[in-house]
């Protein structure tokens, strides 16, 4: 057993509803007991769907146990059959039908619905949400384009586009701006999948040149199956960021025939000019720690270094599968890698690096929130407020321009960060104060963290002295000279330098000493 | 699959239904329990499944620290590579050494527990005794196979109950029991009504804090805030105590008729009664009557979820004029709703548990005004232009007694009102545009 307080993914059948909801004709009968239709409103709700997602449960009861569940099932099979009439079904079972072995394929393959049936192995027990998205898009890709001869002619820039789903961390957005950017650039976008995608359009994914994938979490296995199967070469370079876009660009276009000196779409880019623009220039060395899935985590890392000069203090993700994509980035900025499904851990790495900014999910933000560090989401899971009404993607040079309002937003104004360094006594501009522009939220902020005992509980454990290191009260008072968000950092780099040196207690000197020392 | 049946209690037609149930499991009361009960910590034993339903359920009320988890079994649990028992120990040690000020540990069953047959009870019974009850440990089953959301609660007030057989009492006695959960400022005011009742010897079930209940034994009558408490109920009649029948206290004439059962089971005098209960009648009334405008002659449906329907049903028939169409319940527990059921006008559908998309369908057929219903099928209605009032909002809002009466009007009449509001808006901009 595993002691869970937050799950940063749901289990693997959720990841199938993904892929079913993101299709057309697609209906999925799912063996689960009452109570399993929650996930209906992760779509409704969150998602802000304006239609049920095609899912029909056998919602069993205790009472069912006694009789036959398969029977149940069978008829949910065939109700659904009758009513939605799909193009294909889905079979499988939840974590709890998982256990009763009624083998919901075998079941729908004697029912004879007249429909192509995939079925579903879904090891709840073992695998979760993006495994089981991933799973299923690639049985769907499987069962829809066995038999397929690919055609001899072939446009070489005709492509694929992979991985985008509903429920995913801006897809709907995201899908627009890379394909809007393709089309400039020459491509020919045949089919996109899953999102919008159906059972036809799947069976004509071979007769493309190659296959572009997006999200790797959910079309890397279809992808590959492709490649082994007929031959499609794909691209894999996520378009997140400046560089990445360009990079992607470059690489789309080479596969596809045509000439690399011009990349269409460049004169978009604002985030580069403002990243350079002097009133960035406070941005520099700012710590930032990164958490979410190993696409958002890898691309946001680089942006943050090389696109806006912060300092990647952390980098993680919760997602084993991709542990060493993720611990090779990490070694590019000299740090190790955080590779958790398990928030109390992210929540101490946090606290150790001491960022500035924080870079993660729903739950960092919770986090963040806490310890009363800015925060902004690059990724799932992510709550209603991540799935916006307005044009918000992530990738390409728009997404860029996003990105970079989205990530400066909650840091505190260059201006107001001087003040603060220079007339820290203010009664209304202390270093108390959340960011002026954040103050419209969060009014009640300082009072109520201070209050609130889970903080509390949190807040001085970040900057307590480690061991029993002491402080002069001169030296306290001085340290409380600076700024709320460099102090922890300076106070852990005085005790390091009072501990290697012996000296107790900390003076202002040795405050002053520490700091001459560690001066980049 | 739907049985129409002829119910003999009342003049309605009862619809019985078995398929696709769209509703929460019994799990989704941690999320006000734990709120509820301040000491008290939520184990669900449970799978990756149940951790994620209860975080979405619970939506940005998860804080980094809330007082409820599942200990998620894992392969290794399930192929009997270790011993679930002496895991859950282990868990159960991790999280008490994080978190110390917990005095009462209430582990949950799931669908998964419940199906591998684990025993919680044996498990719950060993906590206890290694802790020395400090923290207390209690156990119910919270499971979708054998609970619809609310009856979470009712598995829960029901073990806090039985516990009195097995650890004893406090040193109190309870006179009167008023059991089921509601808003604190509820219970503040139903308190303060019951005292100038003059009556003694009050108990709230559950309470703000894990302590034991007073002794509850054949001296103890006891009264549901709640229709979904039949579990709780049996727990508190095997300990001698009798039951007080009444209405739920929704609206002005619920609570009144409410606190009158309370009141002439204790003998108050009628003069007493009026006199306490007549200026938050006249505010209760007032309130309402603000909204009947806006509900009057609509037609409204209900769909099961919480077993609150059948007195939110009354409430909208007689203080606000509604007409209604059906009244899903996920389950009728027909003498402790017999009450609110005779009350209903004759026509009206009753339905007990769901074929949801044979209920759909009866439902578009029916074109009603207003939709109550669970937050999976509120948007896709409203894309369908059919305005809803998403159903678990009844759970989570203060509603009961007189104070909330015009908010409980309001909570239906807002759905309406915002309709015609963004409607107006709409036509008003065509006018500047043209």
């Amino acid at each position: 057993m595993k002691l869970t307080m937050w799950t940063y993914e749901g289990p693997p059948h959720v990841g199938a509803m993904r892929i079913a909801a993101s299709m057309k004709g697609v209906h999925y009968v799912l063996h689960a007991p009452q109570g399993d239709t929650y996930a209906d409103l992760l779509f409704t709700m969150i998602e802000r769907r304006q239609s049920r997602p095609p899912v029909t449960y056998t919602t069993f009861q205790a009472r069912d146990l006694a009789g036959s569940t398969a029977d149940v099932f069978k008829a949910a099979c065939r109700d659904a059959a009758e009513r939605f009439k799909p193009d294909a079904i889905l079979v499988g079972a939840s974590c709890t039908a998982e256990l009763l072995q009624d083998d919901p394929a075998g079941l729908a393959k004697t029912l004879d619905v007249g429909i192509p049936v995939v079925p579903l192995e879904l090891p709840s027990y073992q695998k979760k949400e993006n495994w089981g998205a991933a799973e299923t898009f690639y049985r769907l890709v499987r069962s829809f384009t066995g038999g397929q001869e690919r055609p001899t002619e072939i446009a070489p820039n005709s492509c694929n586009i992979l991985g985008p789903s509903a429920l995913g961390f801006r897809n709907r957005d995201d899908v627009t701006e890379i394909q809007r950017l393709l089309a400039a650039n020459g491509i020919d976008v045949r089919v996109v999948a899953p999102l919008g995608a159906t059972v036809e359009d799947l069976a004509r994914l071979p007769e493309a040149a190659f296959n572009i994938v997006l999200y790797p979490e959910i079309g890397d296995s279809a992808a590959r199956y492709l490649k082994k199967t007929f031959g499609m070469p794909f691209v894999s370079t996520i378009p997140i960021g400046v560089g990445a876009t360009r990079a992607f660009l470059a690489e789309v276009r080479a596969l596809a025939g045509l000439p690399n000196e011009e990349l269409v779409g460049e004169a978009e880019d604002r985030a580069t000019w403002y990243a350079r623009s002097v009133d960035s220039n406070y941005l520099t060395n700012k710590r930032v720690f990164v958490f979410g899935d190993a696409t958002h985590a890898i691309a946001a890392a680089r942006i943050a270094s090389r696109e806006l000069g912060f300092k990647v203090c952390g980098l993680g993700t919760y997602m084993r599968e991709f542990a060493r994509e993720v611990r090779e980035a990490a070694e590019e900025f000299g740090i190790e890698a955080l590779i958790s499904d398990d928030h109390l851990d992210v929540e101490q790495a946090i606290i150790d690096a001491r960022p500035e900014l924080v870079l993660g999910t729903q739950m960092e933000r919770h986090i963040a929130k806490r310890l009363r560090v800015p925060c902004a989401v690059i990724s799932s899971p992510v709550h209603v407020q991540d799935f916006p009404a307005r044009y918000s993607p992530q990738m390409g040079f728009e997404g860029a321009n996003v990105i970079f309002d989205s990530w400066v937003h909650p840091l505190m104004m260059g201006l107001e960060e001087h003040l603060l360094q220079m007339f820290r006594d203010d009664f209304e501009f202390n270093d108390q104060a959340q960011a002026s522009h954040l103050h419209g939220h969060t009014p009640e902020a300082p009072v109520s963290v201070a209050q609130e005992p889970v903080a509390s509980e949190i807040l001085p454990a970040a900057e307590t002295p480690t061991g029993d290191v002491t402080w002069t009260t001169d030296a306290e008072r001085e340290l409380k000279k600076i700024p709320f968000f460099v102090r922890g950092k300076a106070r852990r780099n005085t005790e390091i330098f009072a501990a290697r040196k012996g000296i107790r207690p900390i003076t202002v000197e040795t405050l002053y000493d520490a700091k001459a020392h560690f001066a980049r | 699959m739907n049985q129409p049946l002829v119910s003999c209690a009342t003049p309605s037609t009862t619809i019985r239904q078995r398929g696709q149930h769209e509703v929460f499991c019994g799990l989704t009361s941690i999320i006000w329990l734990h709120r509820k009960v301040q000491d008290a910590f939520f184990l669900v034993v449970g799978s990756r499944t149940c951790a994620h339903l209860i975080q979405s359920a619970a939506g940005v009320m998860i804080f980094s620290e809330p007082r409820f988890a599942t200990a998620i079994m894992e392969e290794r649990d399930l192929a009997g590579m270790v011993d679930m028992h002496d895991e859950l120990d282990r868990e159960v040690a991790r999280l008490l050494e994080r978190r110390p000020d917990i005095r009462m540990l209430v582990l949950v069953g799931s669908c998964p527990s419940e199906v591998i047959k684990f025993d919680l009870n044996r498990a719950a019974e060993r906590l206890d005794k290694r802790f020395g009850s400090k923290p207390r440990v209690l156990c119910y089953s919270g499971s979708g196979i054998e609970t619809t959301f609310t009856q979470g609660e009712d598995n829960f007030l029901a073990a806090l109950v039985r516990d009195q057989s097995v650890h004893g009492a406090s040193d109190k006695v309870a006179r009167l029991v008023v059991a089921g959960s509601v808003a604190d400022v509820v219970e503040d005011q139903f308190a303060r009504l019951l005292d100038e009742l003059g009556l003694e010897d009050v108990v709230f079930v559950p309470g703000r804090s894990s302590e034991r209940l007073p002794k509850i034994g054949p001296n103890t009558k006891f009264v549901l805030a709640q229709p979904y408490l039949g579990a709780t109920a049996a727990a508190l009649e095997s300990l001698g105590a009798s039951r007080i029948n009444a209405l739920f206290p929704l609206g002005e004439e619920g609570t009144t008729a409410w606190l009158k059962a309370i009141a002439d089971t204790f003998g108050v005098s009628p003069a007493r009664f009026a006199a306490v209960t007549e200026a938050p009648r006249r505010r209760a009334l007032e309130a309402t009557a603000h909204y009947r405008s806006a509900l009057a002659g609509k037609r409204i449906f209900l769909f099961p979820d919480s077993q609150m329907e059948p007195s939110l049903a009354r409430y909208l028939s007689r203080e606000l004029d509604a007409e209604i169409i059906e009244v899903g319940s996920p389950y009728l527990h027909r003498e402790h709703v017999a009450g609110e059921l005779a009350m209903l006008p004759p026509g009206v559908s009753i339905s007990e548990g769901q074929d949801v998309e044979i209920q759909i369908d009866r439902c578009r057929a029916a074109k009603p005004d207003l939709v109550v219903c669970g937050m999976g099928l509120a948007n896709p209605f409203e894309a369908e232009g059919i305005v809803t009032k998403w159903s678990i909002e009844f759970a989570f809002t203060p509603i009961q007694g007189y104070e909330q009466a015009g908010d409980l009007a309001e909570l239906f009449a807002r759905p309406l009102t915002r309709k015609a509001m963004i409607a107006g808006d709409r036509s008003g901009n065509r006018r500047a545009a043209s």
